[in-house]
């Protein structure tokens, strides 16, 4: 077990492509940490430069106590799940589980002891035997994560774990990681491009563009408080609504209507400033009847969102969307007024938050 | 209970009727998808089963090139087969012919053809164009042009091998022929095997790779783990192919004629000398239908090596 820390790491392909821009992150001891991104952000780069699959053009990569950053994969001591889990289908299980072992030439016995152990725990036993084209996606994900676990590495590395999933074991799939992980305490980077993925199982994330990190934090943190407007608009299963606003005071005109300046950008904004107000679906109250502070305009389309509905509107010739819980949902055409909650309400200037 | 909203589906698929051409995808018929396919059974049936029988029925008589018996050949029985088995002659060739298989294709040819597509996977631009390039041109060249050129590379007094190694007088074809012809069809039919294992090498996943070198695997042991075990079809069907194609190979010939003394006399070339240069046509029909034989049992073992399950 180890805390990475990644220094000024930089890659540069050839042809002149930088995959990642002078970065600086550290994961402690223990952590589960998400990258996200879209895709070609550089996430997964990071992710194999971290495991020594792509050489670093510039920067230090140290695990641990040791700087790795010209060691070879297999001298890293870290273990990682392939997208496509990377299974050798000429293997079965038990000989899946245990090669790394076998590469570090532990005696037979005693690696089929800890493929069995292992195997066990993440229910395989009754699989054993079985080559990977026998075992369902699940089962063939649960074999990829006990080679990782015999391993004994001092951390891990999950390239988009979940992707091979279809969506109603990719939820289960979720909670049983987010277990696995804490259980075996292990620090553990994984990879995603589902927002929602990285929200529910990381302690802390990087939200990456280009090559950069636009934000670390927790999911709590990213999710409330977006750095800028990337990391507010890529977070979220409803987008963020982001509109131009105009400071007048101790309030902001947004598409004609007045809203209180934010909490968080209190006294950190000038009269007449242009910035642009952001704030999630989510933290909007819908009423019928007209309130203070509201975007108030007419209903153009409601979506079902199960258990609550997207509801958008029409205020001066700009789309508002606020979620309204269900039975409450308007109808098509009605004057709605959407209010604002103002700890939760953000101002961005030139796409960065506003914020003491 | 809700009613169910979505409509049954009213387009019910119609069964073909059970019967004559239920299996008949094209609608055709029998009479006229035959037709189709009559030119091309014709062309097989005239220059491939006519010839392979003509040959088991030449190989029964005492046929000859020339002479009474050319003229009027007697039935003669298994009388060929028996002189070709108890003739040391053929089972030299026959062993010649084993060392040349095994040298040149199985191990000079897959091993440089794989060594070669391993080394250019990671290559790009045009210094691996021109390897390929060169590898593929000694293939493709006709028999008659690449012979030419060994022959000048080999000569005693004024090759070209000689000259450079400074060696002048050393007989290359007439001290070690049958190494000669092995580095010769080496070098001739690597591009097939480098071609193909450059493809297959393209199918082993990255990530397969990755996972073994993660977990602190040598080069080798990425080979025999994870390159091996998913080529292995490629390899099987790879040797089946250049095994057959050098054991009935005949450009040997042309560079040693078989000689000095059959020291280079692989079957090919013994069958050639036996039936139209000695003028034995029967004899020499038995003998063929003898190769053929040890063909097909080369290709059923490649063959059930390639279905059985690892």
């Amino acid at each position: 077990m180890a805390a990475i820390e990644l220094k000024g790491l930089t890659k540069v392909y050839p042809g002149g492509v930088k995959a990642l821009d002078s970065l600086d992150l550290s994961i402690p001891d223990g952590e589960f940490f998400a990258l996200l991104g879209p895709s070609g952000c550089g996430k997964t780069t990071l992710l194999r430069t971290i495991a020594g699959l792509e050489t670093a053009t510039g920067g230090n990569v140290v695990i641990g106590d040791r700087d790795v950053t010209g060691v070879q994969p297999g001298g890293r001591d870290i273990a990682m799940v392939f997208q496509d889990y990377a299974l050798f289908p000429h293997m079965d299980v038990t000989e899946n589980i245990s090669y790394p072992l076998r590469i570090k030439k532990v005696a037979k016995a005693q690696r089929q002891a800890k493929a069995g152990e292992v195997g066990a725990r993440l229910g395989l036993e009754q699989l054993m035997d079985r080559r990977p084209g026998q075992l369902s996606g699940g089962q063939q994900q649960r074999v990829a994560l006990a080679r990782v676990m015999a391993t004994q590495a001092k951390a891990f590395l999950f390239d988009e774990p979940l992707s091979n999933l279809d969506a109603r074991l990719r939820l289960e799939a979720r909670t049983f990681l987010k277990k696995l992980q804490r259980e075996l305490g292990v620090t553990t980077v994984f990879v995603t491009h589902d927002q929602a993925e990285a929200l529910a199982m990381a302690d802390r994330m990087a939200v990456m563009e280009a090559g950069h990190i636009r934000q670390i934090g927790t999911p709590s943190e990213v999710f409330q408080r977006p750095a800028n407007t990337f990391v507010a608009s890529f977070i979220g299963s409803t987008p963020m609504n982001l509109l131009d606003a105009v400071v007048r005071g101790d309030t902001l005109e947004v598409a004609g209507c007045e809203v209180p300046v934010p909490a968080l950008a209190a006294g950190l904004l000038t009269d007449g400033e242009k910035i642009v107000y952001g704030v999630r679906p989510e933290y909007m109250t819908y009423t019928d009847e007209p309130a203070d502070g509201s975007l108030s305009g007419e209903v153009i389309i409601v979506e079902n969102l199960g258990a609550s509905h997207l509801v958008t509107l029409e205020v001066a010739g700009v789309l508002v969307q606020a979620v309204v819980p269900e039975g409450r949902e308007p109808a098509l055409g009605d004057r709605g007024h959407a209010v604002p909650r103002g700890d939760r309400a953000l101002a961005y200037r030139d796409g960065e938050l506003v914020s003491a | 209970m809700a009613p169910v909203t979505s409509p049954p589906d009213p387009a019910k698929v119609t069964d073909p009727p059970p019967g004559r051409y239920s299996s008949d995808a094209a609608g055709l018929g029998r009479l006229r998808a035959g037709a189709f396919v009559a030119p091309a059974l014709a062309l097989i049936a005239v220059f491939l089963v006519f010839p392979a029988l003509w040959v088991i029925y030449l190989g029964l008589m005492n046929y000859r090139l020339t002479g009474l018996a050319a003229a009027d050949p007697k039935f003669v029985g298994l009388d060929n087969f028996l002189q070709a088995i108890s003739d040391p002659g053929f089972w030299d060739s026959t062993w010649l012919t084993f060392q040349f298989v095994l040298g040149s294709a199985v191990i000079g040819q897959v091993l440089l053809g794989f060594t070669i597509a391993w080394m250019l996977r990671d290559w790009r631009g045009p210094l691996k164009r021109i390897v390929e390039g060169l590898v593929i041109l000694a293939w493709i060249l006709p028999s008659a042009v690449v012979s030419f050129l060994w022959v000048a590379l080999l000569d005693r007094d004024s090759g070209t091998l000689n000259a450079l190694l400074g060696i002048e007088g050393f007989a290359w074809l007439l001290d070690h022929p049958m190494l000669s012809i092995i580095i010769f069809n080496t070098w001739r039919g690597t591009a097939f095997s480098m071609m193909l294992y450059g493809a297959a090498l393209g199918n082993v996943p990255p990530s397969h790779l990755e996972s073994a070198r993660l977990a602190g695997a040598s080069g080798w042991q990425q080979l025999r783990d994870v390159v091996f075990p998913h080529i292995r079809g490629h390899i099987l069907t790879n040797l089946l192919l250049i095994s057959l194609w050098t054991f009935n190979d005949f450009s040997p010939f042309l560079l040693t004629a078989g000689g000095p003394d059959g020291k280079s006399e692989v079957l090919a070339v013994h069958v050639y000398k036996t039936a139209l240069q000695s003028g034995d046509l029967g004899y020499g029909a038995a003998i063929s239908t003898v190769i053929l034989l040890i063909n097909l049992v080369v290709a059923v073992f490649y063959l059930r090596l390639l279905r059985s399950k690892r």
